[in-house]
């Protein structure tokens, strides 16, 4: 995979000349120039666009190791020495935030499972079942993901007020065990993909089609669970508008809730509020470490279906 | 011989009731889904309509008032019609930049690379990061005095406004974040959009003396444009939903100037408690979303290559 393996498209042909007269390896050479002008101008673009993506967050980690005099310097250090650690546990002490940490995993964790199960059996009976309305629910279903999430937000709130559920993790984990429509979408179109002579081979054997499901679509769409799961997680994590309409205690807030706290709290202490937003935004990039193949096919599988 | 065929005739009526049974046997699975609808997306629809003819606190008894709500938006809310103007506005800045970019980068990045893991972090982790950490982040990169984007500036001999309080500028930076933000994902479509297009169409071409721009005007971008159509409908529908940016970074502000729909909708409900009023204005925006998508499916027609 070097860089040199690959010449632009539409230069092939040009490599294809056997430098046999004086013409053709001077081609050869203007080739040459122009294949390298073309990569040095190729490698600049990305890479000043890469710096344009990845600076906001060096800055931000920057900023939050500073003291706060050397936060409003003008010329501003990139690396002001002594690093200022201490700025972050000192973040625990304004807000709760080991708290914050333990309910965004918890509700992450809570949704996450809720939506693979619900969201696996669900697209197993769209994908290989036969049932009376089948098309019809599943034609809801894709409605469902045109419907605006605000129009149903004023009555959730009202309904979730009347079961004494506000300031509880319920509203936003429950629901994902009734099953997302985006989930069902995604498995559906992944069980689409495993032959349907096995389920019949099973069903030859005298399985039912619980054990089909469990023993034999679950195994075999491991990277769909595994992007499903993803994408849940994330979206529960980096869920604004759900715990500030749900969640009034501070004690029941989420990290990234508890952020928006912290610049009330904070004032104008920037290097606070920077490292407030660095241990937000920390498990969510382990995470995308461990699962980065599987987030970015799970962009594009929905993407070109949707 | 009487007993074998009564035998049989047992063996096959047992047969039948089990595949009468397996007929429905799909509802099992389905059945936590269809609970989840209803309760979750159809009853707070017919509640979300009811209460949008309702005058409603939360507190005291609604009260039946008709269109009263509607005919109040439209024709006395001057806010209103700022706010749903500003959302187009927000759109308008986003859509140009959020096709384009991303569209140039894939084009680039569409062959091996060189330390691509490296610039697939730089691309991908902004999109991982919350709106709140991102918008924190942000706010102070656009600092007026402070701030590394006038910093940087500065350089160049710009003496750059005060972003985020100034009624022109907050809006198109908070745009451009948005952006910045989206740009990895739209890029991953736009890959998977060009890994479907078969290499013969560029031979062919290359054959009969077409250059690399022409290549990518005549071949390259006819054949994404269902893709493009694509993030264009996606962005326009979530720009015209935004809330977590302009909560973390303006709160609507400077003088209402980034005031956008949700954001204005979420304030009547939550910080007027005027639950009838909000409701409607969440009916008029679905019918919004709904009215411009399908231009957007018209106009398609005469773009789109499919």
């Amino acid at each position: 995979m070097s860089a040199q393996d690959a010449p632009p498209i539409g230069e092939a042909d040009a490599t294809a000349i056997p430098p046999a007269s004086a013409a053709a390896s001077e081609g050869l050479t203007s080739y040459r120039v122009r294949y390298i002008t073309w990569r040095v101008l190729l490698y600049s673009v990305i890479t000043l666009v890469g710096a344009t993506m990845l600076l906001p967050l060096l800055w931000m980690i920057s900023t939050s190791l500073k003291e706060p005099g050397a936060v409003l310097l003008l010329p501003p250090k990139w690396i002001s020495i002594p690093l200022q650690w201490g700025n972050y546990p000192k973040l625990f002490d304004v807000l709760p935030f080991d708290l914050f940490l333990i309910n965004s995993i918890k509700i992450a964790v809570f949704a996450t499972v809720g939506a693979l199960l619900s969201c696996s059996m669900a697209a197993f009976a769209f994908a290989r079942m036969r049932f009376p309305g089948k098309n019809i629910i599943f034609a809801v279903i894709l409605a469902m993901i045109m419907i605006p999430f605000h129009v149903t937000l004023i009555p959730l709130f009202k309904l979730y007020r009347d079961i004494g559920w506000l300031s509880t993790h319920m509203p936003l984990t429950v629901p994902f065990f009734f099953g997302t429509a985006f989930g069902i979408f995604l498995m559906r179109q992944f069980y689409l993909t495993i032959p349907q002579e096995m389920v019949e081979a099973a069903r030859i054997d005298g399985c039912s089609f619980i054990q089909i499901y469990y023993r034999i679509f679950l195994p075999l769409s491991k990277p769909g669970l595994a992007t499903l799961g993803i994408f849940t997680f994330l979206g529960s994590w980096n869920n604004l508008m759900g715990p500030l309409i749900f969640l009034t205690k501070v004690e029941t807030m989420t990290i990234t809730l508890g952020l928006t706290l912290l610049t009330n709290q904070a004032g104008g202490r920037w290097e606070l509020i920077q490292a407030g937003a660095v241990i937000s935004i920390l498990p969510i990039t382990v995470m995308f470490f461990i699962g980065q193949e599987h987030f970015i096919q799970g962009i594009a599988r929905t993407g070109i279906k949707g | 011989m009487a007993q074998s065929q009564a035998l049989t005739r047992l063996a096959v009526r047992t047969k039948i009731q089990e595949i009468r049974w397996h007929r429905y046997e799909g509802y099992l699975f389905v059945a936590p889904l269809i609970i989840g609808i209803v309760a979750f997306i159809f009853l707070p629809i017919a509640a979300s309509l009811y209460m949008s003819f309702n005058k409603w606190d939360m507190v005291s008894p609604p009260e039946l008032v008709g269109l009263k709500n509607y005919a109040r938006l439209v024709s006395r809310d001057r806010l209103f019609w700022k706010v749903l103007g500003n959302t187009f506005k927000y759109a308008g800045w986003i859509i140009v930049p959020s096709v384009t970019f991303p569209l140039i980068l894939a084009a680039l990045l569409d062959r091996p690379i060189r330390m691509r893991y490296l610039y697939r972090l730089a691309f991908f982790l902004p999109l991982v990061t919350s709106v709140v950490a991102v918008g924190l982040m942000f706010r102070w990169l656009y600092d007026g005095e402070f701030g590394l984007i006038n910093y940087t500036l500065s350089w160049v001999g710009i003496d750059g406004p005060n972003w985020l309080s100034d009624p022109f500028w907050a809006m198109p930076a908070v745009a451009m974040v948005t952006v910045w933000q989206g740009l990895g994902y739209n890029m991953v479509l736009y890959l998977a959009g060009l890994q479907g297009i078969p290499d013969h169409l560029h031979e062919a071409a290359t054959i009969d003396g077409a250059g690399p721009f022409s290549r990518f005007f005549r071949i390259t971008i006819p054949l994404l444009t269902p893709t493009m159509f694509f993030i264009l409908v996606m962005s326009v529908i979530g720009t015209f939903q935004t809330f977590g940016l302009i909560y973390v970074m303006t709160q609507g502000g400077p003088i209402n100037s980034t005031n956008v729909y949700i954001y204005y909708l979420w304030q009547m409900a939550f910080g007027s408690s005027k639950m009838g009023y909000a409701s409607a204005m969440a009916w008029i925006l679905a019918l919004v979303i709904f009215t411009v998508t399908m231009i957007q499916v018209r106009l398609a027609r005469l773009w789109v290559h499919y």
